[in-house]
């Protein structure tokens, strides 16, 4: 279908910010309260009730703002949007409309599995506006009221609008991964989808070549979808939708209002919706009970320093200073923050940055997925990982018993030193080495015989009476021992 | 500019407002007076002055981000038409 077509996919992002109370009044923002019991005579819309504005949630905006890489404006104000929804008390949103504060940013997206090319989507605006209520249907019957809570009403919430600018699922995902790491990463979110921390609605539709020259379908925007994998799946489902519906009509862009269509998960399909209104039926004007904000380029200059080190500059950072491969930066650092100091730890304590690599990206990731726990915690940690990998390279521990020991102190919390001691381990001498060898050489003549006409896979069986006798013994060097004193009574005879 | 009956009946719409034939006839010339009124204001010479975004000249207004009790919700719900005590209740709402 590929050549039939492309794909041009924008996404619209709302987040909430990490503040405690809410945008205009001081209701508080915790999710998860009984309906209707964090609200007040501002978010109820009551008359004589007047907004100001939480200096939280605009230095928040700032700071996101400025880590897209957006052009902050000396000047911004907030507009009224008016529509009649239930879950809309004032009947108006309080957003901001054409001085929005902040625009053209970018956002770099790659997939370190190289499904597509690096590159740079371009974002259109962030700006800071209320959240709505909510609205519990009766979804059995659609006949019982609707019940609206609006505990959530008033909610800061940043919208951040790409440009169209992504040309398949996969890039969509991927910037929805970059995007929420970065939000995470710099705590102005916690982009919890489930409780509605960020919501994604997708701008999605296709150029397709004709003989008559290159053509574009109307534009679909897609709601309701609750995850990152139904973002992926209903952009793959309403991209072939298209162009099917373009081939019964040959309708183009203009010649069709754009269409709101919500994502069914469970049917796997998207179903329209209202058309939607044209953006001046929400008749926006400025709204006269907030007083505009300026913003200096000290404050600008400050909410940059504030951000640090972003998950861009850890992935370089970890390939110049550690030596890790781009992929394995790639997926240490986009696991998150815990993840990504968990790693540094290790690495810096035990000075082997490839064997915390090694660790980390196996073991501790394997765990992550297994238990579905933080990494926090898990039972090694950094110190203990860090001590493990210091003990393997001073000799202390063999490296094949180092997944033994790693399971204990998994298991236990303990230390490396403590689970080396308890499994009993001790270097085995090179003498006492030798020694074993010779005994097991002079017992199995058979094995000698078949090593020197070339059979040395023979030592093989050895190898496994040698680790009955004494566990502690490294069956790497046990065999290249076994080896040279084979050989040398060979040429002795 | 002049107010169309249809300009009137596609902002009733907007407004979720149902009007009769004769309460649109009426509006209509009510709200073509109120615009007619406010049109004066094109007649001010405007070049080279710089839109306001506000009317008055404060700027950066802000409140810290603490929380504060909200009202009871037997409050909150009061002066709803209809309520279970625990939510607002609405006709129901398709999607």
């Amino acid at each position: 279908m590929s050549q039939l077509y492309t794909t041009v996919i924008g996404l619209e992002v709302h987040v909430q910010l990490a503040t405690k109370s809410k945008l205009f009044c001081r209701c508080s923002t915790q999710f998860g309260a009984e309906p209707n019991t964090q609200t007040c005579s501002v978010c109820l819309g009551l008359p004589g009730s007047l907004p100001v504005m939480n200096r939280t949630a605009f230095d928040l905006s700032l700071k996101t703002a400025v880590a897209l890489n957006c052009v902050i404006p000396k000047f911004t104000k907030w507009d009224r949007k008016q529509y009649y929804y239930p879950d809309l008390p004032k009947a108006y949103q309080i957003s901001q409309y054409d001085l929005p504060m902040s625009s053209a940013g970018w956002l770099e997206i790659s997939d370190e599995k190289g499904s597509f090319e690096p590159k740079r989507v371009r974002i259109t605006r962030a700006h800071l506006e209320e959240d709505a209520g909510k609205s519990i249907h009766d979804e059995a019957a659609g006949k019982a009221d609707s019940e609206i809570d609006l505990n959530r009403t008033g909610t800061p919430l940043l919208e951040i609008v790409s440009e169209p600018d992504l040309s398949s699922s996969a890039e969509a995902k991927a910037y929805l991964q970059e995007l929420k790491l970065l939000l995470t990463h710099i705590g102005v979110s916690d982009c919890n989808m489930q409780e509605g921390s960020l919501r994604v609605d997708a701008n999605i539709n296709l150029h397709i070549d004709t003989p008559e020259g290159k053509i574009a379908t109307p534009i679909v925007e897609i709601k309701n979808m609750n995850s990152f994998r139904a973002v992926e799946r209903a952009l793959d489902y309403e991209a072939p939708r298209q162009f099917r519906v373009w081939q019964e009509t040959g309708q183009k862009i203009g010649e069709a209002p754009k269409q709101t269509r919500g994502w069914d998960d469970s049917a796997g399909v998207t179903r329209g919706q209202r058309s939607k209104e044209e953006s001046s039926d929400y008749r926006y004007f400025p709204d006269p009970d907030l007083v505009p904000v300026l913003v200096t380029d000290d404050q600008v200059a400050e909410a940059r320093k504030s951000l640090g080190e972003l998950p861009a500059d850890l992935r370089n950072r970890f390939v110049q200073e550690y030596g890790l491969s781009a992929y394995d930066a790639s997926v240490i650092v986009n696991q998150g923050q815990g993840v990504t100091n968990y790693f540094e730890q290790v690495a810096r304590e035990s000075g082997d940055a490839k064997s915390a690599c090694k660790w980390v990206t196996q073991d501790i990731l394997r765990l992550l997925k297994d238990g579905e726990q933080e990494i926090n915690a898990i039972g090694v940690s950094a110190a203990n990982l860090a001590g493990m990998i210091s003990a393997v390279n001073d000799g202390k521990l063999p490296k094949p018993r180092a997944k033994e020991a790693f399971e204990l102190m998994l298991s236990t919390g303990s230390t490396a030193q403590q689970a080396i001691q308890e499994l009993g381990i001790e270097q085995v001498d090179e003498s006492a080495l030798v020694e074993l060898c010779r005994e097991l050489l002079d017992k199995n003549p058979r094995v000698v015989a078949d090593v020197q006409s070339g059979k040395v896979q023979a030592i093989g069986a050895l190898i496994g009476q040698a680790k009955k006798l004494n566990p502690n013994v490294d069956p790497g060097r046990f065999r290249e021992i076994c080896l040279e004193l084979a050989m040398e009574s060979s040429s002795s005879e | 500019m002049a107010i169309t009956r249809s300009d009137v009946e596609k902002v009733s719409l907007l407004a979720r407002l149902q009007f009769s034939d004769s309460e649109l006839d009426r509006l209509t010339g009510e709200l073509a007076q109120i615009v007619e009124y406010v049109d004066h204001l094109s007649e001010v010479p405007t070049e080279g002055i710089e839109p306001m975004a506000h009317a008055v000249e404060v700027h950066n207004v802000f409140v810290s981000d603490e929380v504060m009790p909200s009202l009871p919700r037997d409050k909150a719900l009061a002066n709803a038409p209809r309520h279970n005590d625990r939510a607002f209740l609405v006709p129901p709402v398709l999607g």
